[in-house]
């Protein structure tokens, strides 16, 4: 019963050699060469490439406005135009009463200044699927800017994009903090 | 009691002693009653320098993670054999082990030789002995490895220890704005890598069949845009940068083609790419949402989520189009929907009453099976060997990744020291 270590050793080292070859390919895949080094040389290419991989910073619609660039209406409290944040119900693109008067003043804003762009980004709480969260979003931001168009606002005004829960307004992992979250912010495009 | 609580079992003191790599613990917050006993002695080492990495401590690890095995803690070694002539079967027949591990590391040219040995010991017989020659930065992947030896070896199951994982982590930097990197690790978490980020969001990784190239979606240019990645070159290309959605892409099985939500015809549709020819093939029209394709295991249907019927819900189509078929009724919520790996189970995000739990559901008979209990669950993905589902929780404060047995009954947390951790997706074996 009692094999010496000698003998295991050469039982193994045969087995390493032949039965084991069937699997070799795996073996030597798993622990040599090419299965540990893609991930480690993919990290520094994508270093290398800097501006390939870490893309920043960089706006295709141009850059965002602050409220106080877009003129005084946009700061005072008691214009609708200060309010540029429209909020949902859970799992619900439908826009509620209370926003229809701030959806409207900015459509009045964008037909009066045919220059301005806005874009619309749609966003949702962290709950559930993110994927499904993404689409939530842009029926959000779809919403709004369909409101908007049937009040006269040019398409080419409007821009859409969905963020999901991936840029969550408020941190914090509650009702109040989901709340916050489930949002279309309009931001103003300038050059 | 089925059921044994191993009230938070932490192995970060192990973890934070070994340099640099660690930016994970594990903690098993729920383990099987019947599990077999078994030892892993520490490997021999005769040099006077330290070891990078204690082999017999990542086998542990895996062994445990496993949910098949109670591995019995060092300090109740009486002694640590690492030959098998040190070996006394009685004495590990007294502290009830019925199996036995161990073995040596030696050096080798500019190598390591990791060599060990499995034994019955109530036989008193070696059932598998290897040895392998391993740089230093393999060493892990070889305690991995052989980690996979003994479950195969003792359980008849393929063990998935030495495979890799893809997730994505967000953290806070000083200046309040977020960075996104998209990470591939190991299976227990160690030796992450970034392999993309941005300071907009990545999204939704997913890995080709054969494990050597991820899809996912970046918003790098403040635009969804879906990217193929080959791991070993860093090398990429953009596949799809429609206006309005690019998301979700999951490869087809044979990895021919990729499933993707678009919406560039109105609402959210999931659409198929064919990706040599560059064909896209729009697969559901409708005005609802649909979206998170998976593919079935013999890529003849595509599962997706819908709220075409009021809620988000899971349906069914031919990966040719077609008409769909709602698979779930049971929950205010189903979604995120992927197949096992041999096509009889469907795993979800389930919510009923605001808890968002990971389910499965038998393909066959259509039932539900809630496997945890958080209330944030998300994301889940399937091991390579059906055996266990990773997905993304949160517990207290934290954000962790979390593993559970397909039968619900081992849980363990995969817990990182900063920011949040999202979007596991774990790679297919080799």
């Amino acid at each position: 019963m009692k094999i010496s270590i000698f003998q295991i050793i050469s039982v193994s080292a045969a087995l390493l050699l032949t039965a084991c070859s069937s699997t070799e390919e795996k073996n030597s895949s798993l622990l040599s060469g090419p299965q540990g080094q893609p991930v480690d040389s993919a990290s520094t290419n994508s270093y290398q490439n800097g501006q390939g991989v870490t893309g920043t910073e960089f706006n295709q619609a141009g850059r965002d406005l602050m409220p106080a660039e877009l003129g005084a209406e946009f700061t005072d409290p008691n214009n609708p135009l200060s309010k540029q944040t429209i909020y949902f119900m859970y799992d619900s693109s439908l826009v509620q009463q209370d926003f229809i008067p701030v959806i409207a003043a900015h459509a009045q804003y964008l037909v009066a200044n045919p220059g301005r762009r806005l874009v619309l980004e749609g966003h949702a709480d962290e709950r559930g699927s993110p994927e499904y969260n993404i689409a939530l979003g842009e029926q959000r931001a779809k919403a709004v800017a369909r409101m908007m168009k049937v009040q006269g606002v040019a398409e080419a005004q409007l821009d859409v994009v969905s963020y999901g829960e991936e840029k969550p307004g408020v941190e914090g992992h509650n009702e109040a903090a989901w709340q916050m979250n489930r949002r279309v912010e309009l931001i103003y495009q300038g050059q | 009691m089925t059921r044994l609580l191993f009230s938070l079992i932490l192995f970060s003191g192990l973890v934070w002693s070994y340099p640099g790599k660690a930016e994970i613990s594990i903690e098993i917050t729920k383990g099987v009653e019947i599990a077999i006993p078994l030892a892993v002695v520490p490997f021999g080492w005769e040099q006077p320098h330290q070891l990078t990495v204690d082999v017999a401590d990542v086998i542990q690890a895996d062994l445990s993670r496993s949910g098949f095995f109670k591995v019995l803690p060092e300090r109740d070694m009486l002694t640590q054999p690492s030959a098998t002539e040190q070996v006394r079967f009685r004495n590990w027949q007294a502290l009830g082990q019925d199996y036995l591990v161990i073995g040596k590391v030696t050096p080798a040219m500019n190598k390591y030789q990791v060599q060990f040995q499995l034994f019955d010991v109530y036989k008193g017989e070696q059932l598998m002995g290897y040895r392998m020659d391993v740089t230093q930065s393999e060493l892990r992947s070889a305690a991995h490895h052989i980690s996979d030896m003994v479950l195969e070896k003792l359980t008849g199951k393929k063990g998935v220890f030495n495979s890799r994982i893809a997730y994505v982590t967000t953290h806070k930097q000083r200046t309040g704005k977020r960075r996104y990197q998209l990470k591939v690790a190991d299976a227990d978490g160690f030796q992450p890598k970034t392999i993309a980020e941005s300071s907009e969001p990545i999204m939704s990784p997913g890995w080709s069949p054969d494990g050597k190239q991820l899809v996912y979606v970046s918003f790098e240019r403040r635009r969804a845009a879906i990217y193929l990645q080959t791991l070993a070159s860093g090398k990429r290309e953009k596949l799809t940068g429609y206006k309005g959605i690019n998301g979700a892409p999951a490869f087809s099985p044979d990895g021919k083609k990729l499933a993707l939500t678009l919406s560039r015809d109105g609402s959210p549709d999931i659409y198929v790419l064919d990706l040599r020819t560059r064909k896209l093939q729009r697969i559901t029209r409708n005005y609802a949402i649909d979206t998170e394709p998976s593919w079935s295991p013999d890529g003849n249907h595509i599962i997706f989520t819908s709220d075409r019927g009021g809620k988000p819900q899971i349906y069914s189509i031919p990966s040719t189009g077609g008409r769909a078929t709602r698979l779930t009724f049971s929950g205010d919520y189903n979604a995120g929907a992927h197949y096992s790996k041999d096509g009889s189970q469907v795993v979800m995000v389930h919510a009923n009453r605001g808890d968002y739990r990971i389910a499965l559901m038998d393909v066959k008979t259509g039932a539900i099976n809630v496997l945890t209990g958080g209330r944030l669950d998300e994301s889940p993905s399937f091991a390579p060997n059906d055996t266990m589902i990773l997905f993304a929780a949160r517990q207290g404060g934290r954000s962790v990744l979390s593993a559970v047995s397909v039968d619900g009954s081992m849980q363990q947390h995969l817990v990182f020291d900063q920011g949040e951790i999202r979007e596991p997706a774990w790679a297919p074996a080799l």
